[in-house]
């Protein structure tokens, strides 16, 4: 399986699937999920993002999402913007059809 | 932990005896396989009725010699996924001829009953608060089957040909 | 091709309630997702990168028209429009909501379809000949043996829990075009006693990250000891196969750790106990019920040679180039196979818009006795087109731009959804297909190059096919970023073999370069007649690794 847990990182955000629809959600610094990377809550270091992860417990509990985990982001310009080609196109959709997933929405 | 044996709630008088532990005397005891071939003769001199567990991994070959002398195999599914129980009661039915009560211990899961049912488990350890309304729906779900089991149920290729 | 009857209805709408209840139990809290997982992918039901991905059965590949429509539905109701079919036969929806799954099924199981075990560590789809009761040379049709394990292995109530995923695969005869010695059990119908359908049968194939081809345990097994020997196999591989490493779980890991003969000798011995028991596990009757199904459509006696054809190719270059590479001998006079490619310069392999799905049910209905095959290699097949038909259909299907002409040329690859879609891909696949696609789109070129399979996997799981490709291309990630390896050499058909990887692996940009080089070698080194494996086979990888690796 491609590896997507980065447990050195710095900075990272949480992401999940909505149970419901399959969406690709963040976790946000309120506590709920949003669909759009930009309203991601960050952690810096190991310790505040083992933090960040545990926050999301309640709302796998609640059957909101499935799988939480921590990938790592950079931030730059104040954007959230995501290491791997993964989550590049997690957080986008597929590269070779560029009228489906999330950046349909955003075009 | 509820036992459900054809299909009701049962009273489970059995035992299940660690290696180390004492045998207690006069009650029907589980012991593991390797206990079992340990102590088979001290074991068959008690007065009481003997089961045996085993473990996946443990395929009922090892016990085959001895299923006359029991009254009841356990088979322990470590998780779920692992599948290897279902072989050995359908070994145990089919193969050996075993008449006992074939026991599904473990993690098991509610819809995986019908299908141990079909393979020849008669009874069930179940998680507490389990309704025997859930296992009776669970063992209704399918009203036909392909394959021939052990348990005699006529399948769709002999139902379409006259059965 | 085969209808379902009361019984087969039944299971099948029972199955849709019981995951009903299942989806119900997950939504509610009853059960977690770790509960949940087996029993949603026993369904179908995976989670992508971007959503749920349900995968539909297509047995063996055959469809009707009214089912062909019917996926189109419910492309455009449920999902986005399209449909992805895959190396299982199959069809895949990437965008569905979970909770409208147990309605997609519903309407599966009105036109005699479903999800059943399609993924799962279970028996899945059997796969089979495209060109099944079409081709000339047949001992039987693999249909009706594919449809008989169908039935058996639904439900099974030992194999359901298996180490691993179980694949079969079957094919009629000695040419083999469903891959039968790369999957867990491969089976050819041979001739045995009295000329009466057998089966020689080929256990512990596979791909992903131990490509291993299988081993013929089981030679000329009667009919009436196919199932028995099934079970057997399934029971040996059931207690034994490993279970402590979900990468040696596969039944060809257990064949290699035995040894094809040790393996042989353990299923003999439970097929003696398992025929013993005396259960009639495949009545004749049965076996002549489902034959029915796949008697021969009602061909019209027709001269070999079509003059319309003959004539419409004459006057068409661009028709004559779609029959020289799309349309096969058929075993009757005056008919045809056409294929119709899924793989457009500029597409996604294996994807058809609801529009197209629409077309060619059109076009089977209105040509090919209202049936369609899916081909492993990802396109799709009208069995029986008159050959005064075929440039009506060709017309028919250009419109709605799928007259691809390049069937088993360079242009026509195999690809997995690679990272674009999948969860589990290193890297992307359908980009590196479209930029050889797009590298070698001139027609004249992929003509000169002649037969050439090219197969892509975005990871070593190799949905991809890619170690039985021509040539085959492997995704991997170092460190964050895609890399692709190359092997050459590998075939799926009867000459089953195993690419051989050719060196260090080749960035995106540098991958259509690399290909061409190897193609440029192959051109330049060729023998008189050659296909590009031919000549593979007679210098093997020096040269290519040579010109390969000087360049860079």
């Amino acid at each position: 399986m491609a590896q997507h847990t980065n447990k050195r990182a710095t900075t990272q955000a949480v992401t999940a699937n909505r149970l419901l629809d399959g969406e690709v959600v963040y976790f946000t610094a309120d506590g709920s999920w949003s669909d759009w990377l930009k309203d991601a809550d960050v952690a810096d270091g190991k310790e505040a993002c083992a933090a960040l992860l545990a926050k999301t417990e309640p709302s796998v509990a609640a059957q909101q999402v499935v799988e939480p985990y921590l990938f790592e982001v950079a931030v730059e310009d104040g954007a959230i913007v995501p290491a791997s080609v993964r989550e590049k196109i997690r957080m986008a959709g597929p590269t070779i059809r560029l009228d489906l997933g999330k950046q349909a929405a955003s075009a | 932990m509820p036992l459900i044996k054809n299909g009701k709630f049962a009273d489970d008088n059995w035992v299940l005896v660690g290696d180390d532990d004492e045998l207690p005397t006069d009650t029907p005891v589980i012991v593991s396989a390797a206990r079992w071939q340990a102590e088979r003769d001290a074991l068959i001199g008690r007065n009481a009725p003997l089961g045996v567990k085993l473990e996946a991994g443990e395929a009922p070959e090892l016990i085959a010699d001895d299923l006359d002398r029991l009254q009841l195999v356990a088979v322990n599914f470590p998780a779920f996924k692992d599948g290897r129980g279902f072989s050995y009661a359908s070994l145990l039915r089919d193969r050996y001829g075993f008449d006992g009560e074939v026991r599904a211990v473990g993690e098991v899961l509610r819809d995986q009953w019908s299908l141990m049912v079909r393979c020849g488990f008669d009874a069930f350890d179940v998680a507490d608060g389990t309704k025997i309304d859930a296992f009776q729906e669970a063992l209704g779900e399918f009203s036909h089957v392909y394959q021939a089991t052990g348990d005699g149920k006529k399948t769709v290729w002999q139902l379409r040909h006259g059965g | 091709m085969y209808r379902y009857d009361e019984f087969d209805h039944r299971l099948v709408k029972e199955r849709v309630t019981q995951f009903r209840g299942q989806v119900e139990r997950r939504l509610a809290g009853d059960i977690t997702e770790d509960q949940f997982k087996p029993l949603r992918l026993m369904n179908g039901v995976y989670l992508q990168l971007h959503a749920y991905m349900l995968r539909v059965a297509v047995p063996y590949g055959t469809l009707s028209g009214s089912q062909m429509h019917m996926l189109a539905d419910i492309a455009t109701k449920y999902d986005k429009g399209y449909g992805h079919f895959t190396t299982r036969q199959n069809i895949q929806y990437n965008w569905p909501a979970l909770s409208d799954i147990p309605a997609i099924l519903d309407d599966l199981a009105s036109v005699e379809m479903h999800a059943i075990q399609t993924s799962g560590n279970c028996i899945r789809n059997v796969t089979s000949d495209q060109y099944a009761g079409a081709a000339a040379g047949e001992v039987d049709d693999p249909r009706i043996w594919s449809e008989i394990i169908r039935q058996w292995s639904t439900f099974h109530p030992e194999f359901t829990f298996l180490p691993r995923k179980f694949k079969f695969a079957v094919c009629g005869m000695n040419e083999d075009r469903a891959a039968i010695r790369f999957h867990d059990i491969g089976i050819e119908v041979v001739k045995g006693k009295d000329d009466a359908p057998a089966f020689d049968i080929y256990v512990g194939g596979g791909q992903g990250r131990t490509p291993m081809i299988g081993h013929l345990i089981g030679a000329a097994v009667p009919a009436v000891d196919l199932i028995a020997y099934l079970e057997s196999i399934m029971r040996v591989y059931n207690m034994n196969g490993r279970r402590d490493n979900l990468y040696k779980a596969r039944i060809k890991i257990l064949v290699h750790a035995l040894g094809a003969e040790e393996m042989k000798r353990q299923v003999e011995e439970e097929f003696v106990h398992v025929k013993e028991k005396g259960v009639v596990h495949l009545p004749e009757e049965e076996i002549a019920r489902i034959r029915a199904y796949f008697a021969p459509p009602a061909y019209e006696t027709l001269p070999d040679e079509s003059s319309a054809l003959n004539e419409a190719m004459a006057d068409n270059k661009k028709f004559a180039d779609w029959v020289k590479t799309n349309v096969a001998e058929h075993k009757v006079d005056g008919y045809a196979i056409a294929n119709i490619s899924l793989k457009p310069v500029g597409g996604v392999a294996g994807d058809a818009s609801d529009d197209q799905m629409h077309v060619m049910a059109d076009l089977a209905a209105q040509y090919s006795f209202d049936e369609l095959r899916v081909t492993h290699e990802q396109n799709i097949v009208l069995a029986h087109v008159k050959k005064d038909d075929l440039f009506a259909l060709w017309q028919g299907l250009e419109k709605a731009a799928l007259g691809t002409p390049n069937l088993a040329l360079i242009t026509d690859h195999i690809v997995c959804p690679g990272l674009d879609y999948c969860a589990l891909a290193n890297a992307r696949s359908i980009p590196i297909s479209q930029e050889i696609a797009e590298r070698f789109n001139d027609l004249d070129r992929q003509h000169n190059i002649g037969e050439l399979k090219v197969k892509i996997s975005g990871c070593i799981n190799a949905c991809g096919h890619h170690h039985v490709g021509h040539i085959g291309i492997l995704g991997v990630d170092k460190k964050g970023t895609e890399f692709y390896q190359i092997s050459l050499g590998g075939s799926a058909d009867e000459n089953a073999s195993i690419g051989d990887i050719l060196g260090p692996a080749f960035t995106e940009d540098e991958i259509a370069d690399a290909i061409e080089t190897i193609v440029e070698t192959y051109i330049n080194i060729r023998q008189e007649g050659e296909r590009f494996i031919d000549t593979y086979a007679r210098v093997g990888k020096e040269p290519f690794k040579e010109t390969l690796y000087a360049t860079h």
